[in-house]
C-alpha cells in the first residue's frame, strides 16, 4: 500500500506513526529494485544505506515533533537538477561522470523541506524530446499498456519521462520535472499523473542544467493536484542566484485546492480545436467543459490567433538558446573529453562523440538561426511572433480566469512511432508550447482512459503568477473525473 | 532558401561539432526539412512588434558589488578531465 499513497496521505501516516519513514523508504527502494530494470525510469538510484540513514533522521524528527512539510517523503529527481555528490548526467554521454560539487536551488529547497531523494530520473538527453527515446542511458518504458496489445512498448512522453513513469508505477511518491515546451505536462498526461509547469520565474533555475533559459521552468509531478500544490510550495521562491527568479511571496498553494470555483470564467480557445484532433480527445475535452460548467463556471469562447505559429517559433527560439547554453560542454572543465592534437580538435571530437543525434541537430539548428545573415529572418522574427503569442494570452485573460484545453494531441504512442520525421515528433507539443512561450502557468490533470485503456489529460492554463486559480480549477476537475486507475506495471500489481 | 552542404559544414564548424563528410548530407537534409517548416512564419505580420526577450515579468535587479562565493578551487576542478596543479590542462595553443 505504501507505494500508492499521495504525498498528503504519506505525510499524515508518518505523523500519526502508522508507518515509519524507514518502512516507506524501503518499500520504494524495493519497488525500484523490482521494476526499474524494466521501466528504466531511474538513471541513478541513491545507495540504500544513504536513503535509510536519511529516513531514520526523518523518523527522529517525527518523534521529536519537528517534522518539516516533506519530511521523509520519497521523491525522484529529474537527472537535470545538480545534486551535490550524486552523479548528474542530463541523460547525456557528455556528462557520464559528472558529480556536481553543489546543489541546485530547487533540490536544496526540497531537502530543506525534509524530502528523501531516492534517485535521479531518466529524461530525454538535455531535456530535448517528447518521448524519452533520446536518453544516452536507454528509453523509458511507459508503465501503461494498450488493452489487448500488451506487447507493444509505449513511450512515457518527454522530456520528464522517467519522473512520470516513476510516479505512475509507484517508484516514488512524487518527482521533480522541468518544462521547456511541455516536458512536465505531456509526460504527466501520457502516464496518468498530475504535472504542473509554474509561471516562468516561480522556481529558481540555478543549478538546473540549462536547455532554453527563457523557457525552462521546474515543477512538481505528483498523483494529485493537492500534492502538486504542496510540492510547489517547497520548490518555489526567490533566489538571488537566478536573475529571472521572482521575488513575489510564495502562496500556500495546497490550500487553493478544494476552493469553490463557482463563477469563474473558463476560456475555450477556438484554435485548439485543431483539424485532425482525435475524436476521443475531443470528447474528453467536452466532458471537461461539462464538469466545469456543472461546478458553476461560466464557459466562454476565446481566440488565441497566433497559436498555430507556436511550434515553429518554439523550434527556433529553444534551439537558439540551446546552442548558446550547450557551448559550455567542450571537454575542458567537466564531462568526457575526446583527445585530439589541437584545442579546436578536442572541442569538435568531444562534442561529436558526447552529444546524441537530436541534441546535435538542435545545436546546429540554433547555430544556424543565430548566424550572420539568418539572425533577422529566423531568430528575431521568432522573438517578435513570441510577443504576439504572449499578447494573445494577456488579452484572453482580460475576459477569462483560466483556459481549458487538451494536454496532448494523442495518448501515449509506441516506441518507433513518430520517429521518421522530426516535425511529426514536434507536433506532440502543439497544445503545451504556447503557454511556455507566454510564460504562464499550466497544469495537466488525468481525467480518463481512452478506448485502449490509456490515460488522457486536460490542461488548465492560468494568468502569470496565478497558480492558485489553476490549482483550484484543477482540483475541481480532478474531483469530477475521479481518476483512480493505475498502470499495468505497478509496484503493487500482482506480479 | 534551401540549405547547401557548404553552409552545413560552416554551421558545424561554428558549433564545434565534428561531422564526418559522410554525415553531412544526412544532417543537411534533416535541417533543411525543419527550415522549410519555419517558412510558415513569413505569413505573420510583425510590423512594429517588439521582440520578446525572456518573459518580461521581472525587471532585472542589481545586487551589492561584494564577493559572495569563492575559495572552492578543489570543487571547481573536481570534474576536470585533465588538470595540471591548480589549472585546467589543454594542448599547447601558442606555437
Amino acid at each position: 500500500m505504501l507505494t500508492k499513497l499521495t504525498l498528503t496521505e504519506a505525510r499524515a501516516g508518518l505523523a500519526a506513526r502508522k508507518f515509519s519513514a524507514r518502512d516507506l523508504a524501503k518499500a520504494h527502494l524495493d519497488a525500484i529494485d523490482r521494476l526499474n530494470p524494466k521501466l528504466n525510469a531511474y538513471i541513478t538510484v541513491v545507495p540504500e544505506q544513504d536513503v535509510l540513514t536519511a529516513a531514520d533522521a526523518a523518523d527522529a524528527r517525527y518523534a521529536a515533533g519537528t517534522a518539516r512539510p516533506m519530511e521523509g517523503l520519497p521523491v525522484g529527481v529529474k537527472d537535470l537538477f545538480c545534486t551535490k555528490g550524486i552523479k548528474t548526467t542530463a541523460a547525456s554521454k557528455i556528462l557520464a561522470n559528472f558529480i556536481p560539487p553543489y546543489e541546485s536551488t530547487v533540490t536544496a529547497r526540497l531537502l530543506d523541506a525534509g524530502s528523501l531523494f531516492v534517485g535521479k530520473t531518466n529524461l530525454d538527453e538535455f531535456a530535448m524530446g517528447s518521448a524519452n527515446i533520446t536518453s544516452a542511458y536507454g528509453a523509458v518504458l511507459n508503465p501503461w499498456q494498450r488493452k489487448g496489445d500488451e506487447a507493444t512498448a509505449l513511450v512515457p512522453g518527454g522530456s520528464s519521462g522517467g519522473s512520470a513513469a516513476a510516479v505512475a508505477a509507484g517508484l516514488a511518491l512524487a518527482a521533480t520535472g522541468t518544462d521547456t515546451g511541455g516536458s512536465i505536462r505531456q509526460p504527466a498526461a501520457f502516464c496518468g499523473i498530475v504535472g504542473l509547469k509554474p509561471t516562468y520565474g516561480r522556481c529558481s533555475r540555478w543549478g538546473t542544467i540549462a536547455y532554453a533559459s527563457s523557457l525552462d521552468q521546474a515543477g512538481p509531478m505528483t498523483r494529485t493536484v493537492a500534492d502538486a500544490g504542496l510540492m510547489l510550495e517547497a520548490m518555489a521562491g526567490f533566489d538571488e542566484k537566478d536573475s529571472t527568479c521572482s521575488n513575489r511571496p510564495v502562496p500556500a498553494f495546497a490550500q487553493a485546492v478544494g476552493k469553490s470555483i463557482k463563477g469563474l470564467r473558463v476560456g475555450i480557445p477556438a484554435e485548439y480545436r485543431a483539424p485532425g484532433l482525435s475524436p476521443e480527445i475531443s470528447a474528453m475535452w467536452e466532458q471537461g467543459i461539462a464538469w466545469l460548467r456543472d461546478a458553476g463556471c461560466e464557459i466562454v469562447d476565446v481566440s488565441l490567433p497566433h497559436t498555430k505559429y507556436g511550434l515553429a517559433t518554439y523550434y527556433i527560439i529553444a534551439p537558439a538558446e540551446c546552442s548558446s547554453n550547450l557551448a559550455r560542454y567542450d571537454g575542458i572543465r567537466f564531462g568526457e573529453r575526446k583527445d585530439a592534437a589541437t584545442l579546436d580538435g578536442i572541442y569538435e571530437a568531444t562534442r561529436a562523440a558526447g552529444f546524441g543525434e537530436e541534441v546535435r541537430s538542435r545545436i546546429l539548428m540554433g547555430t544556424y538561426v543565430l548566424s550572420a545573415g539568418y539572425y533577422d529572418a529566423y531568430y528575431l522574427k521568432a522573438q517578435k511572433v513570441r510577443t504576439l503569442i504572449k499578447r494573445d494570452f494577456v488579452e484572453a485573460f482580460e475576459k477569462v480566469d483560466v483556459l481549458l484545453t487538451p494536454t496532448a494531441p494523442s495518448a501515449a504512442f509506441a516506441q518507433g512511432e513518430n520517429m521518421a520525421d522530426p516535425v511529426q515528433m514536434y507536433l506532440n507539443d502543439i497544445f503545451t508550447v504556447p503557454a511556455s512561450m507566454a510564460g504562464v502557468p499550466a497544469l495537466s490533470v488525468p481525467v480518463g482512459l481512452d478506448s485502449k485503456g490509456l490515460p488522457l489529460g486536460l490542461q488548465i492554463i492560468g494568468r502569470h503568477f496565478d497558480e492558485e486559480t489553476v490549482l483550484s480549477v484543477g482540483g475541481a476537475l480532478e474531483a469530477a473525473a475521479g481518476f483512480a486507475h493505475t498502470p499495468t506495471l505497478h509496484a503493487e500489481a500482482g506480479a | 532558401m534551401s540549405l547547401d552542404l557548404a553552409t552545413t559544414r560552416r554551421i558545424a564548424k561554428l558549433a564545434r561539432i565534428g561531422l564526418a563528410d559522410a554525415e553531412l548530407e544526412t544532417v543537411r537534409q534533416k535541417l533543411d526539412g525543419i527550415l522549410g517548416w519555419f517558412n510558415q512564419l513569413s505569413e505573420v505580420d510583425v510590423e512594429g512588434v517588439p521582440p520578446m526577450v525572456g518573459t518580461e515579468m521581472e525587471a532585472l535587479r542589481q545586487r551589492d558589488d561584494v564577493v559572495t562565493d569563492g575559495n572552492c578551487q578543489a570543487a571547481v576542478l573536481s570534474n576536470a578531465p585533465e588538470k595540471s596543479g591548480p589549472f585546467y590542462a589543454v594542448p599547447k595553443v601558442v606555437e
